[in-house]
């Protein structure tokens, strides 16, 4: 029989199998690593730097970190919020996130991981970038104001639709979401509403049409509990795993 | 002189909303003005900042004006709080930073739908209005942040309070959203 | 030709299946700049069609890649070295006087679309600078005189090729030899040296030798190179590859460059050893855009070599020691130095780092088990195989043996290549080159580290300053800030985007350099720079990030009087020109009275 092999996270012991990084083991255990880019459901990726943890005197991302049995991670010290909360901070002021005049505002994971952090402000000298806004599309709007490059759209249309209607362009700073279809419109892409990649994006980016204040703002899904607890928005989307409407 | 803290509130760029908000707290504003008094206010009307303890920003910075008033109240004021989103990160009147300035004017008094007599203003009455529209942050030093469109007031209350008791400010989770 | 034809002879010139066409998909796109100077639409349809590929992933491959243009650039696109140490010979001048000759705009082809002038990252040519590269073809030394007379040649319409050949004339510089690079060693060493030694004995024993002499990645990193061959052998898979690293991007470096230039056989030898070890059948040589005109000569020395029966089928009538070396193009990418980075670069895509683990040494180019070695390197190897581990542990220190290539530029007599034994100081490094007056010497480019002079009796070696080769003087007439806001450009324009600390961060940072530049910034933007710079050392996603601070976090550490001096002395200055920003409105309005200003008052 297999030995159970444990690491300890904030103290508490937390089994994994071969081949777990330590946000798998973390997620299954019922612990929350905060995250943007990660989904359970696609593989690691590692861009948002959100779920940095301490492990034995060093830093690295959960979702890309093999857990190893001993290890010490640390998720909850004051210097690792401090961090996530600039990563956050620098995200906001990146794009344009006017939170007011947001379908998505309310369930929201960028701004449910900002209220778990102690996020009160963006810090940072806004960038204040010129992005557009695309509703080409029958069934679904596309606000690149809201896009933080976390590429779930990319990769679900990628791997699960096989559609490839959404890729990155520019490099740097001046990275951008960019649709595939000869006008660049998403109106005139392979994509539908139906899509793995409609129901991914963790921000106001990828939004459907005909639906709003369907729930009133105060009562949606991280207005009066925090993500620790109710986990991540997508899980709440129709088909996908962990739905949260079961 | 009373040795009550003074306050003072101003709204630049925003819609009076976090002021009613203030409103919002009720009857409790009774115990509020045990403790404080106003300065300059738009509930007392009184113009000029004068020296306080607090001061309130609603609003993000539009216009020369609003600079003026706002480092007005920084010179004035020995804490300085950030009052709401626009306050905070410009909010909606920020919107506009994805257009340039001419754009939104000639929208506004040219192209506009029924506009009469079109022309852009230029009285030198009227300030002029900053090519973006800024959080107050930007442009001086902020003590305090308190997020919301606009925050409620039982957050405001909770952030009141606490500060003048000199505790540390901590929220209750449903006190902090940013909508 | 027609631009059609062009195209389809670049496509037809190699594999057939969709996946191989795909992995050569940047050097299609390089090819098609470098013949039509742009990428045309309808050439990025054809390719998608080709390799069945959405065109959005080729428009995000031609974006990465400062060198490839979807409009078209002028007849001559000329690209001025921006490094620093550019700067410090006059290159700002040079630029504006080329700008001004020419009537244009940086960046904007002229409206007879004859030319476009632009700036470029470092182009490796620090030691006989200001550089620039014209239609990729590097020009040295350049001087009022040299501009006037590239003009008039423009002007001329005389072809690039027809220019005067001492402009393009790139010397190597050597003004110190040492193990590697002395006539005794290159005497000892002929070529198939070191492969006769691997056939002659075994490449276990030869792997021994490599880990006995204690080779250390001379990219920067110093990770023990018999090791990591070790692991890459170990791995088991049908295949393993070799992957030289010739993407010397770091400002400052230029010794790859000339060993390229002077010593490819025993670049390719060092290859060709480890493919024998590691079992590998292919390797490539990733080479930095920037040196696109050594491309023919290493593809000579590759031919000769083949003839030689040092490459190809049965390398040295060995049965079953098959290995040949295919050279791909970078296109203007710092980050495609970073091993990872690279390796996504040679298999066509964006350049944007791997996390780690898995290494290379396990999943590589298209992966599969891969050595990923700095030039220097595998040059080192081929030396050590021939020689022995005890003649290369003769020089250095015990934590790092051998010798070092260093490019030396800035203030100083004597710049060039020295090869020095690890451990050398700092101070007789200067000494040498002739640098006097000297403030600070910057040590591995702009990632590295800044070194008041004080700190001259430092050594060169991995256990305490470590470099891939770049040294960059300061006199006392200089003012660092202008080197830190040199690099925090450098920075952000090199960043993949990949992650967020270095992405926004980078931004960040580089305005509050500028602000302090211009005298606005306080106490309270110092406290910012580092809390910044510290975020982007503790979660940025690969080295490009985790470093990008470092000159601005020395600046503010070691050089704390600089800083104090340029300060503002108010406790918070606003994040923008208060009274700038009400130009539009004024302009607008017709204003000018006194409230239509901000600040002349207060």
């Amino acid at each position: 029989m297999n030995e159970v092999k444990t690491f300890r996270l904030d103290g508490v012991d937390i089994e994994f199998s071969e081949g777990d990084t330590i946000m798998d083991a973390a997620l299954r255990a019922g612990a929350y690593i905060p995250h943007l880019c990660h989904n359970p459901e696609f593989t690691p990726h590692g861009s948002c730097r959100v779920c940095i943890v301490e492990v034995n005197g060093g830093q690295v991302s959960a979702c890309t970190q093999p857990a190893a049995a001993g290890l010490e991670v640390d998720n909850a010290s004051d210097a690792i919020v401090e961090e996530r909360r600039n990563l956050l901070q620098m995200l906001f002021v990146e794009g344009n996130h006017m939170c007011p005049g947001c379908e998505k505002s309310g369930a929201c994971q960028l701004q449910a991981v900002a209220y778990y952090t102690g996020m009160l402000s963006p810090h940072y000298t806004h960038f204040f970038p010129q992005r557009s806004v695309d509703a080409s599309h029958p069934d679904t709007a596309i606000d690149f104001n809201r896009c933080i490059l976390c590429e779930l759209c990319v990769r679900a249309s990628r791997d699960v639709d096989h559609k490839n209607v959404f890729s990155l362009r520019g490099r740097g700073i001046d990275t951008q979401l960019t649709i595939n279809s000869p006008s660049g419109k998403l109106g005139d892409s392979t994509f539908a509403a139906t899509d793995k990649a409609a129901h991914v994006c963790p921000v106001g980016a990828i939004l459907p049409k005909h639906r709003g204040y369907e729930q009133p703002i105060g009562n949606r899904l991280y207005d009066r509990q925090p993500i620790s607890v109710v986990g991540d928005v997508a899980a709440y989307e129709p088909g996908n795993k962990g739905d949260g409407h079961d | 002189m009373t040795d009550k803290i003074r306050v003072a509130t101003a709204s630049l760029c925003g819609c009076f909303g976090c002021h009613m908000s203030l409103l919002d707290i009720d009857e409790r504003i009774i115990d509020l003005v045990q403790l404080v008094e106003f300065d300059r206010s738009p509930i007392n009307d009184i113009k000029k900042v004068g020296d306080c303890d607090i001061g309130i920003i609603e609003g993000g910075v539009a216009n020369a004006e609003n600079v003026e008033v706002l480092l007005e109240f920084r010179k004035h004021c020995k804490v300085l709080v950030a009052l709401g989103a626009c306050a905070i990160n410009g909010g909606i009147p920020a919107m506009r930073n994805s257009f340039e300035l001419r754009e939104c004017l000639e929208e506004a008094y040219i192209d506009g739908i029924g506009v009469a007599n079109p022309q852009i203003p230029n009285d030198v009455e009227i300030p002029l209005l900053l090519n973006k529209v800024h959080p107050i942050h930007e442009v001086v030093k902020v003590d305090h942040f308190l997020p919301g469109c606009p925050p409620s007031g039982d957050t405001i209350w909770t952030f009141l309070t606490e500060l003048i008791e000199g505790k540390p400010i901590s929220f209750p989770y449903e006190q902090i959203h940013y909508d | 030709m027609t631009h059609d034809e062009i195209i389809k002879t670049i496509i037809a010139s190699s594999g057939t299946s969709p996946d191989v066409q795909r992995q050569q998909l940047l050097q299609y796109l390089c090819q098609i700049q470098h013949d039509l100077s742009h990428i045309p639409g309808h050439a990025i349809t054809q390719l998608a069609d080709l390799m069945q590929m959405p065109e959005a992933e080729i428009h995000g491959v031609i974006d990465f890649y400062s060198f490839l243009h979807k409009d078209a650039r002028g007849e001559y696109d000329i690209l001025l070295s921006d490094s620093i140490t550019d700067h410090m010979l006059g290159s700002r001048t040079l630029l504006q006087q080329l700008c001004n000759r020419l009537g244009v705009e940086p960046g904007v082809p002229r409206s007879d679309g004859r030319v476009t002038v632009d700036t470029t990252s470092c182009t490796g040519l620090c030691d006989q600078g200001p550089a620039m590269l014209v239609n990729g073809t590097a020009v040295s030394r350049l001087s009022d005189s040299r501009i006037e007379q590239i003009c008039a040649l423009i002007e001329a319409g005389t072809g690039v090729s027809q220019w005067p050949a001492e402009f393009f004339e790139i010397e190597d510089n050597i003004l110190r030899r040492d193990l590697l690079l002395s006539d005794e060693t290159t005497a000892a060493s002929p070529d198939g040296s070191a492969l006769r030694a691997l056939i002659a004995s075994s490449s276990d024993a030869l792997l021994d030798v490599i880990e006995q002499s204690g080779l250390r990645g001379r990219g920067g990193a110093g990770f023990r190179t018999g090791m990591k061959w070790r692991f890459c052998k170990q791995a088991e898979s049908d295949s393993h590859y070799v992957v030289c690293n010739a993407d010397e991007g770091e400002p400052g470096t230029f010794k790859d460059r000339v060993l390229l230039n002077s010593y490819a056989d025993s670049v390719f030898e060092g290859m060709t050893l480890c493919a024998g070890i590691i079992g590998a059948q292919r390797g490539y040589l990733y080479l930095r855009g920037e040196y696109r005109y050594l491309l023919e000569p290493l593809q000579a020395v590759l031919q000769q070599r083949r003839d030689s029966g040092l490459l190809g089928q049965g390398i040295l009538g060995k049965n079953g020691f098959d290995f040949d070396i295919e050279i791909h193009l970078g296109a203007g990418a710092y980050i495609c130095g970073e091993e990872s980075s690279l390796i996504e670069s040679l298999e066509g895509k964006r350049g944007i780092p791997r996390k780690r683990p898995p290494f290379p040494v396990t999943l590589g180019y298209l992966n599969k088990p891969t050595v990923v070695n700095n030039v220097e390197t595998f040059m080192a190897a081929a030396k050590i195989a021939a020689l022995g581990a005890d003649w290369y542990c003769a020089a250095g220190t015990p934590e790092s043996s051998g010798t070092k290539v260093l490019s030396i530029s800035g203030d100083c007599e004597r710049p060039g290549i020295y090869e020095y034994p690890f451990g050398v100081t700092i101070k007789q490094v200067l000494e040498d080159c002739g640098a006097t007056n000297t403030q600070a010497v910057q040590i591995a480019g702009a990632a590295g580290t800044t070194l008041p002079v004080a700190d001259a009796d430092r050594c060169i070696a991995f256990e305490d300053v470590s470099t891939a080769g770049s040294i960059m003087v300061f006199n006392n007439e200089r003012n660092l800030l202008d080197m830190v806001q040199n690099f925090a450009h450098f920075f952000v324009h090199e960043s993949c985007g990949f992650c967020t600390p270095c992405r926004v961060g980078g931004s960040l940072l580089k305005d509050l350099v500028e602000k302090l530049v211009n005298g606005h910034a306080t106490q309270y933007d110092v406290a910012e720079m580092k809390q910044i710079g510290a975020l982007m050392q503790g979660t940025s996603f690969c080295g490009l990030g985790t470093t990008a601070a470092n000159p601005v976090l020395d600046l503010l550490n070691r050089f704390p009087q600089l800083v104090e001096e340029q300060l503002a002395h108010s406790g918070y200055e606003p994040a923008f020109d208060l009274d700038a920003s009400l130009q539009e409105a004024r302009d607008i309005t017709g204003r000018d009275d006194a409230g239509a200003h901000i600040g002349s008052h207060t």
